[in-house]
């Protein structure tokens, strides 16, 4: 049967391809354990990782390298899933896990506490609140008749992001030149000394929502039919919104109250996967997941690589835009040739 | 498997389009739903398709209300086919005729099982669309593309299928090569059909019974013969017109405006 061999050729690269981002992720691990003031051989590795050795090697083993190295690739791998979660639910490809007013509401809480200076070790969990509180209220909004519409979400979102917004930037011009630098790293987003007791905040529901969103890929197929198709093939707009939202909503959640709001990977990761993997979110989510994970965490090396280390949310963008424009240009090339 | 109306009343916000329409469909019956610009066909069939909500009445489906049951249950039994005339999807049509199978799925499962696979290739075959089944949806033309819908809607395995408007976008040949494959269904498959369509002569040709609407009333329920007369098309359409009698049925013959 002509079909099946199609079928199969097909799965066959896919779980190519998923080793091929494995085997990089992989690679950027080793990278990344081994690279920075320190350099340690893999020889050196494996004796801390067996907490055996040379006891500074073991501490920034432990203590340093491996914690920011997990913390980058669950953020990453969030941000992307959330990402493409949002663009499937939403139907648009200007949708980013920050869409729905996570940004602004965390951010809000964020600018708000260290410009007071209060609760400063509470800021993660400040901030996941900030995010889903105000996720809660844009989809109060969203809600007309029994269904929650798309337009409705999205404007909500935008409209109450630009209040928040504007009482951040508020606050921030008030609050002296010390204290700005703390809350910009948090408004650009770094993973710079992340260790284990953020992991242990964010890892868990990021690991749960990351599971619970793969279940939800046939649903979000069925959204990109359209409402009316898909209300006709029994596909409930309002439980699969609210469930689909809920996921995105605490993975990216998760991921601000670890790295602070880290741009470009939510946006574009999911872009490049479908470019390279098809419209299936069957494949585009746990790519996306994977993708995101190599992304931030490649990036995060970089932005440790220098002689002053860069906020990763800067190196995302400033590297990732290009990257994404060779690839946008590289498609188009590929369909012109084909017509 | 009747799928019957009562006192059925529905429209948008606070506007009412659909005044009290009583009708039943026939196990096995293709019905017809004509009417002017306006009168109300496609949201009787939003209606019934539950993505609109009754403002007053109820619809009912084996004597079960269609839309206080389960949307995936009543799924099973009824299959929609709205206009779809600018969806872009990008997925192939095997898989979106794989989406087909969703309501015989629990919401957690993403995969399809021996059964599934099976039912979506019978449902290929049935609308002849093996050969492209590895097309991308978008490079479809319209024909090929209705097909494809119509395969979705055979793999969700329901009895009653539900389509608005579904040869608006296509050409004379592609009008009768897929009202054709609709008229096979309905006698091997025994599907009991709705169409919404706007031409009059395609319902007569096609439809057991055509139901009338007029400002959202439906102002007549029976044979094409019956219900195709001068005085009601001048009463739906504002058209004069005279039935003819040919080898394909009763047909009708506009004269003009009035």
């Amino acid at each position: 049967m002509s079909y099946q061999k199609c079928l199969n050729l097909f799965r066959k690269r896919n779980i190519l391809n998923a080793a091929i981002l494995l085997g990089l992720i992989f690679f950027v691990i080793i990278l990344s354990l081994s690279r920075g003031s320190v350099e340690l051989s893999t020889n050196e590795i494996i004796r801390a990782f067996l907490r055996q050795g040379d006891v500074t090697n073991q501490i920034i083993f432990w203590e340093l390298r491996l914690p920011r190295l997990i913390a980058s690739l669950l953020v990453g791998s969030a941000l992307g899933m959330s990402g493409a979660l949002f663009q499937g639910m939403l139907r648009n490809g200007l949708a980013s896990p920050y869409l729905l007013g996570i940004s602004a509401g965390s951010g809000l809480v964020i600018v708000l506490m260290i410009s007071m200076g209060i609760w400063l070790p509470w800021i993660p969990y400040a901030a996941w609140i900030g995010a889903i509180v105000t996720t809660f209220i844009v989809y109060l909004l969203a809600r007309s008749g029994g269904t929650i519409s798309v337009e409705r979400l999205i404007l909500g979102g935008v409209a109450l992001s630009s209040l928040f917004g504007a009482i951040q930037s508020m606050l921030l011009l008030q609050t002296e030149d010390g204290r700005v630098q703390a809350a910009l790293t948090w408004l650009i987003g770094s993973l710079n000394s992340r260790g284990w007791s953020e992991i242990k905040l964010a890892g868990p529901s990021i690991v749960f929502a990351l599971i619970m969103s793969l279940l939800l890929s046939r649903q979000l197929n069925l959204l990109g039919l359209g409402d009316e198709l898909s209300v006709g093939l029994g596909n409930s707009l309002f439980r699969s919104r609210c469930l689909i939202g809920a996921s995105a909503t605490l993975l990216a959640a998760s991921s601000v109250s670890v790295g602070g709001l880290i741009g470009f990977v939510g946006l574009i990761v999911p872009h490049a996967v479908r470019f390279l993997f098809g419209t299936d979110y069957r494949l585009v989510l746990p790519f996306s997941a994977l993708l995101g994970a190599l992304t931030l965490s490649t990036a995060d090396l970089i932005a440790r690589s220098g002689s002053i280390e860069f906020p990763v949310g800067i190196i995302t963008s400033l590297l990732g835009a290009p990257i994404f424009i060779a690839l946008l240009y590289q498609r188009q090339k590929i369909l012109i040739n084909r017509k | 498997m009747t799928l019957i109306t009562k006192d059925f009343s529905t429209g948008y916000q606070n506007k009412e389009v659909i005044k009290s329409i009583n009708l039943t469909l026939k196990n096995v019956e293709w019905l017809g739903i004509i009417g002017a610009n306006g009168s109300g066909k496609s949201t009787f069939l939003k209606g019934i398709s539950r993505i609109l909500e009754p403002s007053s009445g109820a619809a009912f489906l084996n004597g079960q209300n269609i839309h206080l049951s389960s949307t995936k249950g009543i799924a099973k039994d009824i299959s929609v086919l709205p206009q779809l005339q600018t969806l872009d999807l990008q997925i192939s049509v095997y898989e979106l005729v794989c989406l087909g199978r969703s309501p015989h799925k629990r919401w957690w499962e993403t995969g399809l099982n021996k059964k599934d696979l099976l039912k979506v290739d019978e449902s290929l075959a049935l609308t002849d669309m093996n050969t492209l089944r590895n097309k991308p949806v978008r490079t479809l033309s319209g024909g090929q593309r209705q097909r494809a819908f119509l395969s979705l809607a055979l793999a969700q395995d329901a009895k009653t299928l539900l389509l608005d408007e579904p040869t608006t976008f296509l050409d004379v040949h592609y009008q009768l090569q897929f009202l054709d494959l609709l008229k096979d269904l309905n006698k091997d498959q025994k599907l009991s059909i709705i169409t919404v369509i706007h031409d009059v002569n395609l319902a007569a040709r096609y439809c057991d019974r055509i139901a009338v609407l007029k400002d959202g009333i439906l102002i007549a329920l029976d044979s094409p013969g019956n219900v195709l007369t001068p005085a009601l098309m001048k009463e739906a359409f504002k058209v004069e017109t005279c039935q003819i009698k040919t080898p394909i049925g009763v047909q009708v013959c506009t004269i003009k405006p009035c």
